[in-house]
């Protein structure tokens, strides 16, 4: 009996040993890029916030857009022997070396949201967006939204040459191919600010019949949607019913928008790329499971009926 | 100087903005169409009018700042840091008179700044406001956090948007701005002490003028129409974005100085001149937007357009028309009277 009782005690101590030993005792460093965009704030906030929530040590470090920075980071994690490093890295090259250090010293490396140029054997695994994917999820629904009602579309394109904006653009098309009665009429950059949003979209209203031609709007990010949505309501026309509003990101202020019934559904670019990142940690560590060498996040669609009210105050707060 | 001096002045610019708009209306069907709706006029003209707002005003400033043969190269960024200024205020529940004086205050303080390094340090302008133009956007995301801070003060959003008898609010702002300071600077001996400085300002200073007074009193009406240009940029989409805000626009006024007619090294300017090149500007970019080519021709296509224009300007050319003009009574007419109009005409 006193043997059964202490094999048991034994048992139970042993259990949550190795319940906590998977979590609790976990350090891992994190290298952010800084706080250059609304998102990368969110990014960071939900990293610490996952972080707290598993009871995981996490030692954060903004490089302030440097590489320089970022490779000093790692170094410090690498000496003060962290079981596990997040790098959000800011350019694609260069990462070798310093990748090397970490593998050498036996710590995984998670990449957040972008990738490098380096030889995959060099990190564990890569945690983002696929960007061409968002594209199509917002095509997707337009296409489901009109039916088989022609509909002419108008696109807000991002940062000329940038990525997103190539990548969404692709994603776009090859949702709406093969249905002839969505196209693309317009298609010009907003550079992904809200002031030339709202300028490039005035000039489409102007241009296809004083937006009465118009169907939709694909705004390859929220802020330019905003404030084409100002232009459309400017000109008179409903934006929502009008003219419909699909976007990517999925920031607070398109949520206000689409409480308004002013725009019409989001995709979003979510900034908890550190929950997949600590999964694939854990039980890397537990069982030794390598994770896939990418693992992409899911890319939301919101529309009017996710309660945008409530997302907007609870996306408030996330630092955008 | 006298009306149809001023007129015969900006006589090139004006023709420059006419072949910019038939070009446009060529591309564009209904580019002259101008309706009344919703208690405002809208039409591609008035777009024009409206979007190159905040050019127009930084222009009125840099003339007079490029006139004392400086530059100031700090406008897109106490454009980011005044809009911050006024959403802050105006979400911080000041008044929207306290809100707005307030800005114009940090703005006359960025140019007062500026001026207190050219006038009293002798720093080269290009580099003392280059100083401000790098760290006023680092002040702005300080004000903003970082976030763009959207407001929705009704009083606040009319300054970005609102109109006044069918004219958007902001083309009312620049014109009348613009009229007051071309009244303020010729109907006194003020512009006359400017173009002196430009000049010469060391001799300027020996004739007597308070050469340090003026230059900071024109970087602070530089900083002042800044301040207005950022919160009409602001207002204009209900938010104050540190980011993006004002970027690169201290180039587009420089070149609207320029395409008005007025020399980098300083002296003679034209206010209006300033005016009518940044409209060239604006009825350049909305005539790309309209014309619906792929934005990776927009900077191509907007580059191409100015080069022909400063080309057509360039006291190179108007030799070469002159010389054009004059050929067949070249025997007629003495080398030196052929000479004079030319250079008149250069300016």
């Amino acid at each position: 009996m006193t043997l059964f009782k202490t094999l048991a005690g034994a048992v139970a101590i042993a259990g949550l040993m190795a319940g906590s030993a998977s979590a609790a005792d976990m350090t891992v460093g994190f290298s952010q890029i800084g706080s250059e965009s609304g998102w990368r704030a969110a990014e960071t906030t939900l990293t610490k916030e996952q972080a707290e929530k598993r009871g995981i040590d996490l030692k954060f470090a903004d490089a302030q857009q440097k590489q320089e920075n970022q490779i000093k980071a790692i170094r410090s994690f690498v000496a003060q022997g962290v079981d596990a490093i997040l790098l959000a890295p800011v350019v694609a090259t260069g990462w070798d070396q310093v990748l090397e250090e970490a593998k050498d010293a036996e710590i995984p490396v998670v990449l957040l949201d972008r990738q490098v140029d380096s030889s995959d054997d060099l990190y564990l695994t890569a945690v983002g967006s696929d960007l061409e994917h968002e594209g199509e999820v917002a095509g997707d629904w337009l296409v489901k939204e009109v039916g088989d009602k022609d509909c002419n579309v108008v696109e807000l394109q991002g940062t000329t040459g940038s990525s997103p904006a190539i990548k969404r653009k692709a994603g776009f098309e090859k949702a709406i191919s093969g249905h002839d009665n969505v196209k693309i009429v317009r298609s010009q950059t907003g550079d992904f600010t809200r002031t030339k949003g709202k300028e490039v979209m005035e000039s489409f209203l102007k241009a296809e019949n004083g937006g009465k031609d118009i169907c939709a709007l694909y705004a390859h990010n929220d802020d330019m949607a905003v404030g084409a949505i100002q232009a459309i309501k400017e000109a008179g026309l409903k934006p929502g019913s009008d003219i419909l509003v699909v976007s990517i990101d999925a920031v607070p202020d398109i949520f206000l928008a689409m409480a308004n019934g002013e725009a019409n559904a989001t995709v979003e670019l979510t900034p908890n790329m550190a929950g997949p990142a600590f999964d694939a940690l854990e039980a890397y560590k537990k069982d030794g499971k390598e994770p896939p060498k990418f693992i992409q996040t899911e890319s939301k669609l919101y529309t009017q009926s996710d309660d945008p009210k409530a997302i907007y105050e609870e996306k408030k707060n996330q630092g955008y | 100087m006298t009306m149809p001096a001023t007129i015969k002045r900006v006589l090139p610019q004006l023709a420059a903005l006419v072949v910019i708009l038939a070009l446009n209306t060529a591309i564009a069907p209904g580019f002259l169409d101008i309706a009344y709706a919703n208690g405002r006029l809208y039409g591609s003209l008035i777009d024009i009018l409206n979007r190159g707002a905040p050019v127009a005003l930084l222009a009125i400033g840099m003339t007079l700042v490029i006139a004392t043969r400086g530059i100031d190269l700090s406008v897109g960024a106490v454009m980011a840091i005044c809009g911050a200024v006024a959403a802050a205020l105006i979400t911080g529940d000041h008044s929207l008179a306290a809100t707005i004086l307030m800005t114009l205050g940090v703005g006359i303080l960025c140019g007062l700044w500026n001026g207190a390094l050219v006038a009293f340090l002798g720093i080269q302008p290009i580099i003392a406001t280059l100083i401000l133009m790098v760290a006023g956007r680092g002040i702005a995301q300080l004000i903003t956090e970082g976030v763009i801070l959207t407001f929705n003060d009704p009083g606040l959003i009319f300054v970005g948007s609102g109109s006044v008898f069918g004219m958007p609010f902001p083309v009312i702002l620049w014109i009348v701005i613009g009229i007051a300071a071309s009244l303020i600077f010729r109907t006194t001996a003020l512009g006359l002490l400017v173009e002196a400085i430009g000049i010469n300002r060391r001799a300027s200073a020996l004739a007597g003028i308070g050469t340090s007074a003026l230059l900071l009193a024109v970087y602070a009406a530089s900083g002042l129409c800044a301040a207005v240009a950022g919160i009409v940029a602001a207002a204009d989409i209900r938010g104050a974005d540190a980011n993006n805000a004002g970027l690169w626009l201290e180039l587009d006024a420089i070149l609207a100085v320029v395409v008005g007619g007025n020399s980098l090294m300083g002296g003679r300017f034209s206010i209006a001149g300033s005016l009518i090149g940044a409209m060239i500007i604006q009825s350049v970019n909305t005539g790309i937007l309209l014309a619906g080519f792929p934005p990776e021709f927009n900077l191509v296509i907007k580059a191409a357009i100015i080069v022909v224009i400063l080309v057509v300007q360039s006291p190179a050319s108007h030799t070469l028309f002159a010389f054009f003009k004059h050929r067949p009574g070249r025997a007629a007419e003495t080398p030196a009277g052929a000479a004079k109009p030319e250079e008149g005409g250069a300016r």
